[in-house]
C-alpha cells in the first residue's frame, strides 16, 4: 500500500530510546515473574526454589534502574522520575513501580543474606510478591501509550505478551538454578509462558495486519523468528527432559531466555522500523477518519 | 487554565493561512534568533526549497514546499471542474497547472497534548495562555515525550561529544549541556512581557497569526469561505475542530490539500486516549499471569 507524504519523511518520531530500554524490558520481566515464582515458592515450602528466584530476582532487578538511568539525556537528573507521580504516564508509575519493588527484592536479598528472618523480611518478600505483576505488565502500556502505531494498535496485546513472557523468562532462569526436584513449577511455568506469549505474539500479528508487517522486516522480523525458534526448542527440551536431566533442563532454560530476550529487541525495534515509514501513519488514519465519516453521515458513505 | 485562577489568560495560539505563504523562511529565521537555537548544520536534500526537512529540537517552525502539478484554483485557466488540467488548454500550448505549496509547521500546543501526558517529571507543563512548555531545568532527558506526540514535533537535542569530553565523568557532574527536549513554546517569554511571538511578528504576509484561539478560530473559518467562494483547489482547515482526536490545536492550520502531503497526521489521535482501557489490560493481564504461575505450582515441586 502507498500513501501520499512529504517526501518519504517519516510524521511521528522514532524513540530516542537506546538499546539498554529493551535489555531493561528483559530483566525487569525476569524480576517480575521471579517476584511471584518466589513469593508462591514460599507459600508451597518450596525454599529452594524460593532462594534460587530471590537471588534471580534481586539480581535482574538491581540492574534495572543503572540501565533506565544510563538510558536518561541527563542521567544526573534521574531522581526527577520522583518528583510527580502521573496515573496519565505510564513511565512515571513504573518508575514508582520499580522503585518499590526493587527495593523490596533487594532488601529482601540483604536480609536473607544476612540472615535476619523475621516481620521485616515477611514484609517486604510481601511487597515485592505483590509488585511483580504490575513490574512485569506495565512495559506493555508503556510502548502501547506512543504514536508510534506497531505499538498503539497493539495495546490490546503488549501487556500480555510482556506478562506471558516474564513468566517464560522468569521461570527459565528459575529452572537453570535450581535443582530438578523441586524446579517442577519453574519448569512448568516457563513452557506456559512460552506457549502464551506464541500464541499472543501470532493473535497480535494477526490484528495488526498491515501495520504488523514490520514483524516480517529487517531486524524486528529476524528477531521475531529467532524468538519464536529458541522459545519452542527450549519449551520441547524443557517439557521432554528438564525433568530428569539438569543439563537439559539449564540449555532448556538458556534457550528460552535467549527466546525472551529475542522478542524484546524484536518488538522494540519494530517500533522504530514503524515510525520510519510514514505509510503506517497515514493509510490506517485515514481509514478511520473515513469509518467516523461514514457513520456521521450514512448517506454520503464511500463504498 | 482554571488551574491558573486569578492568573489565568485567554487561550493563546496560531493560525497559520499557507494560502499566503510564500515560503521567505522569515519564521524560521526570526524562531532560531529569538530562541537562540543551535544549527542543524546545512544539508541540501533536494526537497523543492526545504532543506530544514522538519520540526526538531533545534527547528521549531519549518516552512514545506510542494510543487505540485495542479492548478491553484478548480476554474482556472488551466483546469476543469475536477481538479484535472483541460486537455485543450495543454494542446494550445498553454503551461502546464502548477502550484507551490508552502507550510509554516509548528507545535500545535494540542488541548490534550501527548508529551506533557507522558512526562514523568513534571518538565512539560500547561501555561496560563494554554499553550505546552518544556521546563529545561527539570527535563531529565527520558524521551517519552517523543514517540508520544502524534506530528512527530518534539525532539531530544544530542550535542556531539568532543574528545576531551569525559564519557562518564561529565553527566554526573551535570555539565554536560544538552540531552534534553526542546519544542516551540510559542514564545512564553514574550507571552509574558505582552509581545507577539517571534515568527508571527517576521511574517511580511500574516500568513502566520497570532491571537486568542476562539478569534482565530472565526478567523479561519472567513477565511475558508472567501477561499471556497474563489474556487481554490482544497481548501481545508486542520486541527480547528475542538472534537479531534486531541481536543483541537492551540495552533491550527489553513492546508490546500490532504494533511498528510505537508507530512501531517490525517487523524490525529493523543495516546492517552485509549490509556483507560490500557492500564485495565494491563491489570486483567498482571493478574492472569500471577493466576498462571499459580496454577503452575499445583502439580507438587517436582
Amino acid at each position: 500500500m502507498t500513501a501520499d507524504s512529504y517526501y518519504g519523511r517519516p510524521i511521528v518520531n522514532e524513540p530516542v530510546w537506546k538499546p539498554e530500554v529493551a535489555f531493561y524490558l528483559f530483566t525487569g520481566g525476569i524480576a517480575g515473574g521471579s517476584a511471584v515464582l518466589h513469593g508462591l515458592a514460599k507459600l508451597a515450602g518450596n525454599e529452594r526454589l524460593a532462594r534460587s528466584t530471590l537471588w534471580i530476582g534481586a539480581a535482574a532487578e538491581a540492574v534495572c534502574p543503572p540501565l533506565l538511568i544510563s538510558d536518561l539525556g541527563r542521567p544526573e537528573r534521574f531522581l526527577n522520575m520522583l518528583r510527580v507521580f502521573k496515573v496519565t504516564s505510564p513511565m512515571s508509575v513504573g518508575s514508582w513501580i520499580l522503585i518499590v519493588s526493587s527495593g523490596a527484592s533487594t532488601t529482601a536479598a540483604a536480609l536473607e543474606r544476612l540472615r535476619l528472618l523475621g516481620p521485616l523480611q515477611a514484609l517486604t518478600e510481601g511487597v515485592w510478591f505483590l509488585s511483580g505483576p504490575p513490574l512485569a505488565t506495565y512495559t506493555g502500556a508503556l510502548l502501547a501509550n506512543t504514536a508510534i502505531p506497531v505499538w498503539s494498535e497493539a495495546r490490546d496485546e503488549l501487556p500480555w505478551i510482556f506478562g506471558a513472557s516474564a513468566t517464560a523468562c522468569a521461570g527459565a532462569a528459575a529452572a537453570i538454578a535450581t535443582p530438578t526436584w523441586c524446579a517442577g513449577p519453574a519448569r512448568r511455568a516457563a513452557i506456559g509462558g512460552v506457549v502464551a506469549e506464541l500464541g499472543l505474539v501470532h493473535a497480535m500479528e494477526k490484528k495488526l495486519g498491515f501495520v504488523g508487517e514490520v514483524y516480517e522486516q529487517g531486524e524486528a522480523g529476524e528477531y521475531a523468528k529467532v524468538s519464536k525458534a529458541l522459545g519452542i526448542a527450549g519449551a520441547v527440551l524443557l517439557a521432554a527432559r528438564g525433568r530428569r536431566s539438569r543439563a537439559a533442563a539449564a540449555a532448556g532454560g538458556a534457550l528460552i531466555l535467549g527466546s525472551s530476550l529475542a522478542l524484546r529487541w524484536s518488538v522494540f525495534r519494530a517500533g522504530f522500523q514503524s515510525a520510519r515509514d510514514p505509510k503506517y501513519t497515514v493509510i490506517p488514519q485515514k481509514k478511520r477518519a473515513a469509518i467516523r465519516r461514514a457513520e456521521s453521515h450514512p448517506a454520503s458513505a464511500p463504498d | 487554565m482554571s488551574s491558573y485562577g486569578a492568573e489565568a489568560k485567554p487561550r493563546m495560539g496560531f493560525f497559520t493561512d499557507t494560502s499566503v505563504c510564500i515560503g521567505c523562511k522569515a519564521c524560521e529565521v526570526a524562531c532560531k534568533e529569538w530562541n537562540l537555537l543551535p544549527a542543524d548544520g546545512l544539508e541540501w536534500t533536494g526537497h523543492s526549497y526545504d532543506n530544514t526537512g522538519e520540526l526538531s529540537a533545534n527547528s521549531w517552525r519549518h516552512v514545506a514546499f510542494i510543487e505540485q502539478d495542479k492548478p491553484l484554483r478548480i476554474d482556472g485557466d488551466f483546469a476543469t471542474a475536477d481538479g484535472t488540467m483541460a486537455v485543450d488548454a495543454l494542446e494550445g500550448g498553454g503551461a502546464a497547472p502548477m502550484r507551490w505549496l508552502m507550510e509554516s509547521d509548528v507545535c500545535k500546543h494540542c488541548t490534550h497534548a501527548g508529551c506533557l501526558d507522558v512526562c514523568p517529571t513534571g518538565s512539560l507543563f500547561r501555561t496560563e495562555f494554554g499553550t505546552v512548555v518544556v521546563q529545561e531545568d527539570i527535563c531529565n532527558g527520558c524521551g517519552y515525550c517523543v514517540p508520544a506526540c502524534p506530528f512527530g514535533v518534539i525532539d531530544r537535542r544530542e550535542l556531539p561529544r568532543k574528545p576531551e569530553d569525559a564519557p562518564l565523568a561529565l553527566p554526573l557532574l551535570g555539565s554536560k549541556e544538552d540531552g534534553r527536549v526542546w519544542k516551540c513554546t510559542l514564545c512564553y517569554d514574550r507571552l509574558k512581557g505582552g509581545h507577539e511571538p517571534a515568527c508571527a511578528k517576521a511574517c511580511p504576509t500574516h500568513s502566520i497569526q497570532f491571537g486568542e484561539v476562539d478569534e482565530l478560530r472565526e478567523r479561519a473559518e472567513q477565511r475558508l469561505a472567501k477561499l471556497e467562494a474563489q474556487n481554490w483547489n482544497g481548501p481545508r482547515l486542520y486541527g480547528h475542530d475542538a472534537d479531534d482526536g486531541v481536543g483541537g490545536f492551540g495552533a491550527f492550520f489553513l492546508l490546500l490539500d490532504e494533511p498528510e502531503v505537508y507530512g501531517l497526521p490525517p487523524d490525529p489521535v493523543v495516546p492517552t486516549q485509549h490509556l483507560p482501557r490500557l492500564w485495565k489490560t494491563t491489570a486483567l493481564a498482571a493478574a492472569v499471569m500471577f493466576a498462571g504461575i499459580a496454577a503452575a505450582f499445583a502439580g507438587g515441586a517436582e
